[in-house]
């Protein structure tokens, strides 16, 4: 069944729909207390039941994740909400920590509950502290309110949540990288096995999930996993959010469920491509998913739809193009982004994106040669599965589908010296800037 | 040799991997008040692992005066009891962090897709323009810094602009450029349009 009405952002367009006086009117804080009365095992089997599916970009099942951490160890345990929110394209946690914040709080709590901890840690990326001030006098009012710290409205339980400050670092938003930045060191992946669930945060068992996760997790407690279930095609069930920015006449954040199409997406939310163009290219899940063409429009945008369109849901950040883009433009665009946060352990990742940008470089100022585009992609085959963590086979992805479906414009850049595209009044006059580093 | 046949091993210079150390600069430690801040962030992690409170303690001594440099660097690594060394490591690696003076607004264009497709390089090619600086520049009277960012996550609103790493700017022509600057020469901060999400 379609989601017939908003679930995460029924309010976020009244005015001071953050506060907690408005959150309690709007029944707030009630799915906590219910959590509470329940016994961790019973929250986890809710969660697991109702199919939900971490929001991140992985889509690894919540529940399931949760009843790794070890119930009979006597370290304390953690919960990290990964708020890092930074792949290019994604700006639907900002609308929840910005609009309903005390959603993520509630959810923090039971979440704490189930896997045993004391203590959540909001690692929030250091770009949004307007977001994080505000999310702070929040927390102190809930904490004042008794819905947070000792004895939550006197059942005994203890839950105290902190927000911790990211400094600009894309790799912070991997799950073992933020437990590095939150350990105040370099954010840089950890090797796995042992997994966070097990050696995490300080050596603790630890969970990290996505906000839009938590933010699920009060209205699975509070209307059941059946309700859960009942939204969206199989195993990609409940609400979701998608974020679409770009070439399109409303940009924004759209609550729906996942039975949605890339189409009903950008013509029916996003009131299609402006004026006067015409789509020409969709990146779907993020910047680290592989591009698709028109011809995926009817794809059902959910985690199974889209990998069987060839790319993935990731973090729902739908980015549209028109025919005005240049499609190694947006390459080496990427690339830049790709090379400038690579966190630099891992060898074939640092070295290689460095090599693709200055590849692309190359034959965007005219001077690239045939040999080139099996070059890049043979870079790519020694960078794709090679590394710590998924960033390496996310820089690889808008070159390698960049070169599968716009082939043409890479030759034609190699042949003429120039873009198949004329030049958008969009793009800056310095087609490479002389001082890209 | 390089892992790959045909490329030559080792990026000269990799942006993370640079070892300028900061200058040194006058003698630094807290004030009462910033020490006070320090002492209530310490208490959110446990005893044994204060060195969590550095991104913190680096963001406040950013605070009081504009960047880092190497006395305070030595300064916070006594605070948090780790080595100079250590908070080096997070300092170079963190790009919120600045360890050159920078103008009393910096700037920060975001450069990635989103932004881009709505014309963030423009933007970013107007300021400079007006500035007579290049990007990652301070103006000749030290009132702006002009940096690319990559992502700010607002790519709804692009091209967004970040002022002083916490206040935003949304929508940003380039024809809009001048009144820009107008605006922060003449009103300070309240020229900003702020983050669209807003409703109060």
């Amino acid at each position: 069944m379609r989601l017939p009405e908003p679930v995460l952002t029924t309010h976020v367009n009244e005015p001071f729909s953050y506060t907690l006086e408005n959150y309690l009117k709007w029944g707030g804080y009630a799915a906590m207390k219910k959590a509470l009365a329940m016994t961790p095992g019973q929250i986890i089997d809710e969660v697991k039941a109702s199919g939900l599916r971490g929001r991140g970009g992985a889509g690894f099942p919540t529940g399931m994740k949760w009843s790794f951490v070890p119930k009979d160890i006597p370290k304390p345990k953690y919960l990290c909400v990964n708020a890092d929110e930074s792949e290019p394209g994604t700006f639907k946690d900002h609308v929840l920590m910005e609009r309903n914040p005390h959603l993520l709080f509630e959810g923090c709590v039971i979440a704490c509950r189930s896997i045993g901890a004391k203590t959540a840690y909001i690692y929030i990326r250091g770009e949004f502290y307007h977001v994080q001030k505000q999310m702070e006098a929040e927390l102190q009012k809930a904490y004042a309110a008794g819905y947070l710290g000792r004895n939550i409205c006197g059942t005994g339980e203890d839950c105290d949540i902190h927000i911790h400050r990211g400094a600009g670092a894309y790799e912070a938003g991997e799950e073992s990288a933020l437990l590095e930045s939150l350990e105040g060191k370099r954010a840089q992946p950890r090797l796995r096995p042992p997994f966070p669930a097990v050696v995490g945060l300080y050596g603790s068992p630890t969970i990290i999930n996505n906000v839009e996760t938590i933010c699920n997790v009060p209205p699975i407690i509070e209307r059941g996993a059946a309700w859960f279930q009942g939204i969206g095609p199989e195993k990609n069930q409940g609400p979701k959010l998608f974020c679409v920015s770009g070439h399109v006449k409303r940009p924004g954040v759209f609550e729906t469920s996942m039975d949605v199409t890339l189409r009903e997406l950008i013509y029916d939310f996003c009131g299609g491509i402006r004026d006067g163009h015409e789509l020409k290219a969709i990146i779907p899940g993020g910047s680290s998913t592989n591009v698709l063409t028109p011809a995926s429009l009817d794809a059902q945008a959910s985690f199974d739809g889209l990998v069987k369109a060839g790319s993935m849901l990731g973090s729902a950040a739908m980015m549209v193009m028109d025919e005005t883009t240049d499609m190694v433009w947006l390459a080496e665009n990427l690339t830049h982004f790709y090379k400038h946060e690579s966190c630099g352990k891992c060898t074939p990742c640092r070295e290689g994106s460095d090599w693709m940008h200055k590849i692309l470089q190359k034959i965007l100022r005219g001077e690239g040669a045939m040999k080139d585009l099996d070059l890049l992609l043979s870079i790519a085959n020694n960078i794709g599965g090679k590394t710590l963590c998924p960033f390496g086979d996310a820089e690889i992805a808008p070159v390698v589908s960049t070169l599968q479906h716009f082939r043409a414009e890479y030759e034609h850049y190699i042949r003429e010296g120039r873009s198949l595209v004329p030049r958008a009044d969009w793009m800056p006059r310095t087609l490479v800037p002389a001082h890209a580093h | 040799m390089s892992f790959h046949p045909q490329m030559p091993y080792g990026t000269p210079a990799w942006h993370k991997s640079e070892r300028k150390l900061p200058d040194e600069g006058p003698a630094f430690e807290f004030t009462a008040e910033q020490k006070a801040k320090f002492d209530e962030i310490v208490t959110r992690y446990p005893a044994d692992r204060r060195r969590s409170a550095l991104l913190p303690a680096l963001y406040l001594v950013q605070e009081q005066q504009g960047h880092i440099t190497g006395n305070a660097i030595a300064y916070v690594a006594g605070l948090i009891g780790c080595s100079r060394a250590d908070v080096e490591d997070v300092v170079s690696y963190y790009v919120m962090f600045f360890t050159q003076p920078v103008g009393k607004y910096v700037l920060g264009v975001c450069r990635t897709l989103g932004c881009a497709l709505n014309g963030a390089g423009r933007v970013t090619e107007e300021l400079c323009r007006h500035l007579h600086i290049a990007p990652n520049e301070t103006d000749a009277t030290g009132t702006f810094t002009v940096m690319e960012m990559e992502c700010l996550g607002a790519c709804d609103r692009g091209p967004v602009i970040m002022v002083n790493n916490e206040h935003w700017h949304e929508c940003q022509r380039p024809e809009d450029v001048p009144q820009l600057l107008e605006g922060l020469r003449e009103r300070g901060l309240a020229a900003l349009s702020g983050c669209h999400l807003k409703k109060e």
